[in-house]
């Protein structure tokens, strides 16, 4: 075993470039790990537990770069450092002679026109990055997570001011004027405009829309605490107010955990006169308790679920297509097929989203089909798990939360995490199946459903080994149109035994049925 | 609720990229025009001298 580890001071390439590189690296120089990292505090701490630990990296600041390699022999590891040095080198003298702006300043100097800054970088330098992009007049689309509540807030009342968009912090996805900007889907323009607090929730939106033939005329991501009291709806109210004066806007959609009730108050109240149906999908909520809110119905309609929300957009639109969703006859047939297969003790569902909203719709449909179902996204403390816990129980995880994220890019960036994951929980007994998402679309994967299935693969053979069957059920976000084409990804995984939903509603349907047909026959 | 300037998207799109070049990438994709900032953390990632570069500007 040779472990080869090369520092390269100063030296800043992001995240998903060194995640790249790592994987090219390891593909093509048969090492058996390598890694490409910044040596900030986290990033020591997964060198450390993968044993690539060494004084050197120890020393290391948070703006070298770490060059770590495990290889059967010396030979292999220094092929594989000579591979990463040329590639970090050429991409290095690549971005220095192409005269590429290194800050805002100096790219509004060569782009003065530029009316938006799309901004990605650590948590920590965000803030000033979005700041600096508002006072120069730009509307700001800020991907960045782990920025505090109060740099939020301060951040949405100077745009505000200004008149101008903060889409963010942590807003994975908007979709302005055609053009999808951070991760979203390729879809058509139409009549239905959006405003969400939720990534893939605007994407599982827009997907299901795609599919009934519904174009999108604008979508705004507010980031996913714009509804918190402490921020008010801002970016909602704004973005609202666009889609209100928007002639192509035919039809609004709010999607949406559950705002605090004084801003669900304000957004219903502004919602009520925009003088064109508005469909209000806030997760989870009761509709009784909205209504509560407004005092009356007005052109507000109510949707629970992401599904639903599609399903009454092209009902209330009066465009007559729907879903081709399973039904509850053959939703049981399938059930029932992959129950019959399970030993006795394998009780429990493992769920392992990189979309945050997927994860928390099913996670409220579980809950009430099933009762107690553990998360690092639960409400209650007894359900609760922190990222070092192992699952117990039925256990859905949210792999995109802040937790899992710090030093890392996201679950739909590097899979890495939640590949490790799927083989944790398949060596779990109790395990029955394995309930995940697969989001297509710019910025994400080429190819997840193989990636997936090579991992899938894996699992299901240690599972076999001890004489158990491992059920995998998937929905996955995307489109035809998509470069990844939602049918193919869906062959891919259905030649493997992959049992994949239309929406993720529905592969909540399906894992739920699995787990009632296995008790009943345990019965 | 205080007089604000309305909120108006802009017809054409001209952004500025400023972190990952993935979503510059995805933006080339959809035929956007696009300028990427080749963004390192500044100061160093010092935050000591970080804090009096802000002052500054």
């Amino acid at each position: 075993m040779s472990v080869r580890v090369l520092i390269r001071p100063r030296e800043y390439h992001d995240s998903v470039r060194l995640m790249q590189l790592s994987e090219r690296v390891r593909r093509e120089s048969g090492v058996d790990e390598a890694i490409l990292m910044m040596a900030t505090a986290n990033n020591k701490k997964i060198l450390r537990a993968s044993g690539m630990m060494t004084d050197a990296v120890d020393a290391a600041k948070a703006d070298d770069l770490v060059v770590a390699v495990v290889a059967s022999s010396d030979a292999l590891a220094e092929a594989a450092i000579e591979l990463a040095t040329e590639q970090l080198t050429q991409r290095a003298a690549g971005a220095g002679a192409s005269h590429t702006p290194r800050t805002l300043d100096s790219a509004l100097a060569l782009a003065p026109e530029a009316n938006l800054a799309q901004i990605s970088v650590p948590g920590m330098y965000a803030s000033r990055e979005a700041r600096r992009a508002l006072e120069k007049g730009l509307h700001v689309l800020l991907f960045s997570d782990n920025v505090g509540l109060e740099d939020e807030l301060t951040l949405k009342q100077l745009a505000r001011s200004k008149g101008l968009l903060l889409m963010g912090p942590d807003c994975g996805t908007s979709i302005l004027n055609g053009v999808g900007l951070g991760f979203a889907n390729a879809v058509r323009r139409g009549p239905v405009g959006i405003v969400g607090a939720s990534g893939t929730g605007i994407q599982e939106i827009t997907v299901l829309l795609e599919r009934m033939g519904l174009g999108i005329s604008q979508a705004i991501g507010t980031g996913g605490r714009d509804l918190k009291e402490s921020i008010g709806g801002i970016t909602m109210l704004m973005g609202l107010e666009i889609l209100v004066a928007d002639p192509q806007t035919e039809l609004i959609i709010l999607t949406s955990k559950p705002p605090a009730a004084n801003v669900a108050q304000t957004v219903l109240a502004c919602a009520a006169r925009a003088g064109k149906p508005v469909l209000i999908n806030f997760l989870g909520a009761q509709e009784a308790d909205l209504t509560g809110l407004t005092g009356s119905k007005s052109q507000l309609h109510f949707a629970t679920t992401l599904e639903q929300t599609a399903l009454s957009a092209s009902s209330l639109l009066g465009t007559g297509t729907s879903l081709p969703l399973l039904s509850p006859a053959t939703i049981e047939a399938r059930a029932g097929e992959l129950a019959t297969q399970l030993q006795p003790q394998q009780r429990f569902i493992r769920g392992l989203y990189a979309g945050g909203t997927l994860c928390f719709e099913s996670l409220l449909y579980l809950q009430r089909e099933l009762g107690q179902v553990n998360s690092n996204i639960a409400a209650t403390a007894d359900s609760l798990l922190t990222e070092s816990d192992s699952s117990r129980g039925h256990t859905l995880l949210d792999m995109g939360d802040d937790a899992y994220t710090i030093g890392r890019a996201h679950p739909m960036i590097d899979p890495t995490l939640r590949m490790q994951r799927i083989l944790q929980e398949a060596a779990d007994p109790e395990v029955a199946l394995l309930l995940l998402d697969v989001v297509l679309g710019y910025g994400a994967h080429a190819d997840p459903a193989t990636l997936l299935v090579e991992t899938l693969r894996e699992a299901r053979q240690k599972a076999k080994r001890e004489g158990r069957y491992l059920g995998v059920i998937v929905t996955i976000c995307g489109t035809e149109s998509d470069s990844q084409c939602l049918s193919r990804q869906a062959a891919v995984l259905q030649r493997e035994d992959v049992l994949v939903a239309t929406s993720n509603a529905e592969a909540a349907r399906l894992a739920v049925a699995v787990i009632k047909t296995t008790t009943e026959m345990g019965e | 609720m205080p007089d604000t300037p309305t909120v108006e998207l802009p017809q054409q799109l001209q952004v500025i990229n400023i972190g990952l070049e993935l979503f510059a990438e995805t933006l080339r994709e959809q035929q956007q025009t696009v300028l990427h900032v080749r963004w390192e953390p500044p100061a160093q990632g010092d935050p000591e001298l970080l804090g009096m570069l802000d002052a500054l500007l």
